[in-house]
């Protein structure tokens, strides 16, 4: 919403603020500006000069040299090019020293305007320049009476003095402020709307203009009827007519006010429903009677696929949802939208039928969307307008065609309104809007505002009556935000919320993730982000099966295109797309983790909310290998209470991680993730080459098992005996199943083993690898007898043997 | 006897003197105190020393042995101090090398923006909660006081899976199923990612992050909201950061404010970064809107509250000034280095 400053001042006349004070208080008020125009921005020392003289230059046959009376004691002289100007003419004259806004061309303006010295055009002195409409930084589009090109001169009946201020004589001294709008505030869209907020905002005394009312029915009945069919989608249709109309130019005062708000002016009839439109925000629709078959307006839904040419001359398909307006044959505009080009009003016109109506904000809203067309009346329509305002707007409009001696008003109105909307009332409750805000602001103080914005006060019911236009207030809630805006909230105290005390706190599943953020970042891998969505193609890129379960992912209805169609199930590709992209610009090492959701139906389509998990995904190429991101997951493992709590299952059985090097992290028989080398037609499906880490991990299932308690268990008093174990033994067999045995076996006093050599190569039989361990005994209570250690080292050998494994000296 | 002692004392104490290393040291101690040396062949001569004067000769060579001793630590000190010198000066390194580092990863940016939002509020005593992003509309718009048809529920906005499920647009559904569950006070924090159908460009992105609060109790005041924010602006952007409250409308709070703080690149001086107004736009709050409260039932007569959603990404942009959004899903680990 766009609101010039001279035209607000018409309904506030009281209001003289710098428009930079007026945008600080408007806003705090409620309307946030977002942009503020000054109309007079770089435009400086600029007077009206009444041309004496005009003589040829001496050297230049394209330049003339004027007299130009200035209201000061003589005349300065100015060299100009332009060649539509006479003596005798008055016209906008920048002196020496001032600013203009722009070039004659009307091209972009520059942000600090062109300044205008003294000078000499071909050994001329110039004292300043005239002015074209373009260098005053508006257009011919405002001041339709400037020449196409060349300098302003103001019209005989101006009545400008010479010396006179020009930007002031052009109406030029004037701002329009751009308002955010909030969709509660319908009544804000419009002129009478903002002057309201303006005035209540200052206090100052509102004028909206005083229109005549007519007689429902009368007159007008003998001219044309109405019949609404679809009253669902319109609860109110005005009609009245104006005959013997005479179109012509409307008078400069409106053009003036259209043309600040940005409004070509086109004739006095469409000038005055545009001005109607601004005035009231009610959009309002001519129709030439002798156009409307039958003089009969009948409002109903199209037919699914009814075609109509809207009078913009497009042809556009309907359906039953959309609401036309018809003559008594056929369809003659799309409600709320757009006219049909079959009833364009044309300057030939002579009786005139005026439709102010309301008609359904969502409907419009949706059809608007649904034809694809959306106009000036259709967003105002959408907002869902106040069905009360299209009388006074229709009559508004038929006076302005008396006041403008445009055409003859017939009286009285035809005004289909079933169920009229009425002003209805609320409790004046002071103590608990105080109690809300947490303020303290007197009664009589708060009926103040209420008056300022229009409602009224019944002290014996101690009720408020709301005006209709403003449909958002209903409760005690809303007339406290009403108190508190025009009190302001800067003036708001700052208070901290007293009572009960409470313990600040994250969920234990919270500080495990946290710990997972540190132990992957102490280990280099860094935090990323990826979407929830992506494409299907995705599971055919991870060679998942077409008969995995993984497939069975959510499908957005509506999403941003294919790439973004269904919720993930897994949570790699993000993962492994990250790495490509730091792949593909050639970063020499990646190391990345996310914790974030995989979204699993319980069935589709989805008749109740998914499952959503959190994973832990790690992904890295570069330097280290598998066991470095092991290491990770080892020391997270520790960092949970869970060392050496998980198994390593070879052969996870997923399809895109390498056969020969991934494992399924078992806490017994429930899988809690899975680690591994990307499978290398993964890695090429990525364009990406060479070996990639990766591994994820079932957040809520390690929560499950993770503990932070810790108990001291002293520092050893007795020695340790230690033996080591050196094998040779095929390479099929895993360390994991020596270290199960070793466990399985070593009992109580088992303190620890340790992995201390691997070897594969010359030194052991081809298909074969050595494979050495330490392992430490020790009693917590007493020294261990050598006998006692042997015996449960001999157990181990024996059952190491039963798996073919060889032990060497 | 006595002349003799003396001149093994002397001449041991000069041979002392004069050595250079502690080997030339051990060789004197062995030669005057070992079991050859000088001084144990004067104690093998004890016995023709007549017995009355045995105890002062013994005296004597105990002295002298002790005198010897004390001489040969004091040197051995010396010596070693000295070595110990020529070694350190021989071990001089370049101090200005760089460091040995164990190359750590980063947090992303984003979070780093969340946790220091996060621990604000813990200490104010809120607790975090967190909610489903696959959403019932009911949570996300009817318990809002979103009615069917307003406008925000357009499809252009909303992600949907099926007519009553779809993609939380805002984690103020998180706000309802607490206040659901009736248990008071309330005062959480709810982070979480959340969905709007807008294409990825340099400032919107279809998945983003809001931080939404909510305060529920009796006497709850609008001037409490304020008092909160302007704390929370404090810890969070600097000592000096002010608060302005600007009216403003949003369906499920009332009285509504948008919140701008005084930019904390320029103090307010103005910049590029708040455009030259001096203030930067940050999150919108309210009042519970009594219908919110009723409809997830609780006594709006009994019980006020307050909420407040920020955008996350816009914090973390402003605050990092980051110039664009897609940079933090990109995961490009040059970006990430930088947090």
């Amino acid at each position: 919403m766009n609101t010039p400053m001279s035209w607000l001042k018409v309904y506030v006349p009281d209001l003289n603020v710098a428009v930079e004070d007026f945008v600080d208080a408007i806003t705090l008020s409620g309307s946030h500006v977002e942009s503020v125009e000054k109309k007079d921005k770089n435009l400086e020392k600029i007077v009206v000069g009444k041309i004496l003289k005009i003589e040829a230059h001496p050297d230049a046959d394209k330049l003339v040299v004027c007299q130009v009376d200035i209201g000061a004691e003589s005349p300065i002289q100015i060299v100009t090019g332009a060649a539509n100007v006479k003596e005798g003419d008055l016209v906008p004259t920048v002196l020496d020293g001032g600013k203009v806004a722009g070039g004659h061309d009307g091209g972009p303006l520059p942000e600090n305007g062109i300044k205008i010295k003294k000078g000499k055009l071909r050994g001329v002195e110039s004292f300043g320049m005239m002015c074209a409409i373009e260098e005053l930084g508006s257009s011919r589009d405002l001041y339709p009476e400037a020449p196409e090109d060349g300098i302003y001169v103001f019209p005989k009946d101006s009545g400008v003095q010479p010396g006179q201020d020009a930007v002031e004589a052009l109406g030029l001294h004037d701002a329009v402020v751009e308002y955010e709008i909030t969709s509660n505030r319908v009544d804000c869209f419009s002129m009478i709307g903002m002057a309201r907020e303006a005035a209540a905002t200052y206090g100052l005394p509102f004028c909206p203009p005083i229109v005549p009312d007519t007689v429902k029915g009368g007159a007008v009945e003998q001219y044309a009827s109405v019949e609404v069919e679809a009253a669902d989608l319109c609860p109110r249709y005005c009609a009245r007519v104006v005959k013997n109309l005479k179109i012509g130019p409307s008078p400069k005062w409106m053009r003036e006010r259209l043309a600040a708000q940005g409004i070509r002016s086109i004739n006095n009839l469409v000038d005055i429903t545009n001005y109607v439109m601004e005035e009231y925000g009610q959009p309002m629709h001519a129709f030439d009677l002798d156009r409307v078959a039958g003089h009969k307006i009948v409002v109903k839904r199209a037919k699914d696929g009814d075609k109509f040419i809207t009078l913009d001359g497009q042809e556009r398909t309907l359906d039953s949802d959309v609401l036309m307006i018809c003559d008594g044959e056929k369809e003659i505009g799309i409600a709320g939208i757009m006219g049909g080009e079959n009833s364009m009003v044309t300057d030939q016109i002579s009786t005139l039928l005026f439709e102010a109506a309301c008609f359904d904000g969502t409907n419009i809203r949706l059809s608007s969307k649904r034809i694809g067309l959306r106009t000036d009346a259709s967003s105002k329509f959408e907002k869902g307008l106040d069905p009360n305002l299209a009388l006074e707007a229709i009559n508004r409009a038929c006076q302005l065609i008396e006041e403008l001696d445009c055409g003859e008003v017939v009286e009285g109105v035809i005004d289909i309104y079933p169920n009229p909307v009425e002003p209805w009332t609320l409790p004046f409750e002071p103590e608990k809007m105080n109690r809300l805000l947490g303020m303290d602001i007197p009664e009589n103080q708060m009926l103040d505002f209420f008056g300022r914005l229009g409602l009224t006060y019944e002290k014996e019911k101690n009720q408020l009556t709301v005006p209709t236009y403003r449909q958002d207030l209903h409760c005690m809630a809303d007339l406290a935000e009403e108190v508190a805006r025009l009190y302001g909230y800067d003036k708001l105290p700052s208070t901290l919320p007293c009572g009960e005390a409470t313990v600040g706190k994250k969920s234990f599943a919270m500080r495990v993730e946290d710990v997972a953020r540190d132990v992957c970042e102490n280990n280099g891998f860094s935090g990323g982000m990826t979407y929830s969505f992506e494409s299907p193609k995705v599971f055919d890129k991870l060679l998942i099966p077409a008969d995995s379960k993984l497939r069975n992912a959510i499908v957005i209805a509506n999403p941003l295109g294919e790439d973004f169609s269904i919720m993930r199930t897994i949570s790699l590709n993000g993962m492994i797309t990250s790495l490509a992209t730091n792949y593909n610009r050639r970063n020499k090492n990646a190391r990345l983790y996310e914790i974030g959701n995989i979204y699993l139906p319980k069935a589709l389509p989805l008749t109740e909310l998914p499952e959503e998990r959190k994973m832990l995904t790690l992904g890295m190429y570069g330097t280290g290998d598998f066991f470095t991101m092991k290491g990770v997951l080892e020391e997270l493992f520790r960092a949970l209470g869970l060392y050496q709590r998980f198994t390593y299952r070879p052969d996870g059985g997923y399809p895109f991680l390498h056969p020969g090097r991934q494992a399924a992290i078992m806490n017994g028989k429930e899988e809690i993730g899975y680690i591994g080398q990307l499978h290398p037609e993964v890695v090429d499906n990525y364009d990406m080459k060479g070996e990639i880490y990766v591994a994820v991990i079932d957040l809520p299932k390690l929560t499950a098992l993770a503990t932070f308690d810790r108990k001291y268990e002293g520092i050893a008093k007795f020695p340790a005996s230690t033996r080591d174990l050196s094998m040779v033994m095929d390479k099929t067999i895993f360390v994991g199943q020596i270290e199960e045995i070793i466990k399985k076996h070593g009992g109580k006093l088992l303190e620890s083993y340790q992995l201390f050599d691997v070897y594969e190569g010359e030194q052991v039989e081809a298909g074969k690898k050595s494979v050495a361990y330490t392992m430490t005994f020790r009693a917590k209570d007493r020294n261990l007898e050598a006998n006692e250690v042997n015996k449960i080292t001999e157990a181990i050998i024996e059952a190491l043997k039963k798996l073919g494994v060889e032990l060497r000296a | 006897m006595k002349e003799k002692l003396k001149a093994i004392r002397q001449e041991a104490i000069a041979k002392i003197e004069e050595a250079k290393d502690l080997e030339a040291l051990n060789e004197i101690k062995v030669s005057v105190l070992g079991k050859k040396g000088a001084l144990t062949q004067v104690l093998k001569s004890m016995k023709d020393v007549a017995p009355e004067e045995r105890p002062r000769v013994g005296q004597m060579v105990n002295d002298t042995r002790t005198a010897i001793e004390e001489q040969l630590e004091k040197v051995q000190k010396e010596i070693a101090k000295r070595l110990r010198e020529e070694k350190m000066k021989k071990e001089v390194i370049d101090v200005t090398l760089p460091g040995k580092r164990h190359m750590k990863g980063h947090r992303h940016p984003n979070q780093i923006a969340l946790e220091d939002l996060e621990r604000v509020f813990i200490g104010m005593g809120y607790e975090i909660v967190e909610g489903p992003e696959v959403e019932y509309d009911h949570y996300n718009f009817e318990l809002l006081n979103i009615p069917a048809n307003h406008p925000a529920k357009d499809e252009q906005d909303t992600f949907y899976i099926t007519k009553d499920i779809l993609l939380r647009t805002q984690t103020s559904p998180v706000q309802a199923r607490v206040m659901e569950t009736g248990r008071m006070p309330i005062r959480i924090i709810a982070p979480g990612r959340v969905f709007r159908s807008d294409e990825v460009d340099a400032t919107h992105s279809p998945s983003f992050h809001q931080v939404e609060g909510l305060v529920v109790d009796k006497n709850i005041t609008f001037a409490d909201l304020k008092g909160t924010l302007e704390q929370f602006a404090r810890e969070f952007f600097g000592p000096e950061t002010k608060i302005k409250l600007r009216p403003h409308h949003f369906p499920f709070t009332e009285p509504s404010a948008e919140v701008d703080v005084s930019c904390f690149k320029c103090g307010g001086k103005g910049c590029r970064m708040c455009k030259g107004s001096g203030w930067i736009e940050i999150l919108g709050c309210g009042m519970v809107h009594p219908k919110v409260l009723k409809d997830c039932g609780i006594d709006p007569e009994e019980y006020s509250g307050f909420a407040f959603g920020i955008g996350l990404e816009r914090v973390a942009l402003l605050k990092y000034e980051i110039d664009d959004m897609r940079l933090l899903y990109e995961n490009d680990m040059r970006f990430l280095r930088q947090f």
